[in-house]
């Protein structure tokens, strides 16, 4: 009997771990009341774009990916409408995700990604919602709801993930200088 | 004082923790936010329906009463519903369906237009954004 054996690089440990993190947040995330379907603080964002500033975009792309899968599956929602205006809300943030690359590091910070990752994910998931679940329904009152929630909850997530990227620096430097 | 020490604690970490260019997208995304909520809640809402065929007005009805109306146009009928408060193209012969995609339009000089059929619906208020729409 031949066994198989897949080669696990650190990177992918890391990976999956980070996506265990974030399937976690979704999870704890599912269990808040909220007063219109859809409108959440998004907490998986904030480890998806840490990994993003530390391992790149390759990484973050993978942890939001399997948080989508994973998190899905587990909330026994997978292949539901839900499911996908997640996966069209996740393909807004990503498509923002993509092109902060280009954005110049001395001038945007993670707040500016978190925002505008927070504003293309309402933008896909209305979008989808607009297209295929209720094209008749008129979304123009839901508007403004949706993208106040991605102002405040985007503005937080980036202060979060500011704040630990900063402390990681901080404490980088310290072990480095010991 | 709890809700103000959460404002100032947010904004003590705004300073801290964002660039320059973070506050110009957080004023942007504001501003949009804002516009958002003035054109979904604060627009003044519309209180007539003017149905316009080559520039000539052929029907004018108040949107308080439900009702339906055929117009005649270049290429054949445009059908306008008045349902609650709003009205749309419900069908219209013209080959791009602009119009009738628009969908429902209930605030004050709100318009769709049917440029094919050449007929027009506007939205009469008491206040309105502009003074006329025409082709």
């Amino acid at each position: 009997m031949s066994e198989i054996r897949l080669a696990v690089t650190p990177e992918d440990r890391h990976i999956a771990g980070m996506a265990a993190v974030a399937i976690g947040l979704t999870l704890a995330e599912a269990a808040i009341p909220s007063p219109l379907p859809g409108v959440k603080p998004g907490l998986a964002n904030i480890v998806i774009l840490l990994v993003m500033m530390q391992n790149g975009f390759g990484a973050a792309a993978w942890v939001m990916l399997l948080r989508l899968l994973a998190g899905s599956l587990l909330l026994g929602t997978f292949l539901s409408p839900g499911f996908w205006l997640a996966t069209a809300g996740a393909l807004g943030s990503l498509c923002i995700l993509s092109c902060s690359r280009f954005l110049p590091v001395r001038l945007f910070g993670a707040v500016s990604v978190s925002v505008l990752m927070a504003f293309a994910h309402i933008i896909g998931q209305l979008s989808l919602a607009k297209i295929w679940l209720f094209p008749e329904v008129d979304i123009t009152l839901l508007m403004p709801v949706f993208a106040l929630a991605a102002l405040i909850f985007g503005t937080v997530n980036g202060l979060i993930v500011a704040r630990l990227v900063a402390k990681d620096d901080v404490t980088g430097a310290q072990s480095a200088n010991a | 004082m709890t809700a103000s020490r959460y404002w100032f604690d947010t904004v003590n970490l705004l300073k801290s923790y964002s660039k320059s260019g973070d506050i110009f997208v957080l004023a942007i995304a504001g501003l949009f936010t804002a516009a958002l909520f003035f054109n979904a809640w604060l627009k003044p809402m519309g209180d007539a329906v003017i149905v316009r065929a080559h520039g000539v007005v052929k029907v004018r009805a108040t949107l308080k009463r439900d009702g339906d109306y055929e117009v005649l146009g270049r290429l054949g009928f445009s059908r306008i519903e008045v349902r609650h408060g709003r009205a749309r193209v419900a069908s219209d012969p013209g080959p791009l369906q602009v119009c009738v995609k628009q969908g429902w339009v209930s605030h004050a000089g709100e318009a769709a237009l049917c440029l094919a059929n050449q007929v027009s619906l506007e939205i009469d208020g008491t206040t309105r954004p502009f003074d006329s729409i025409t082709y």
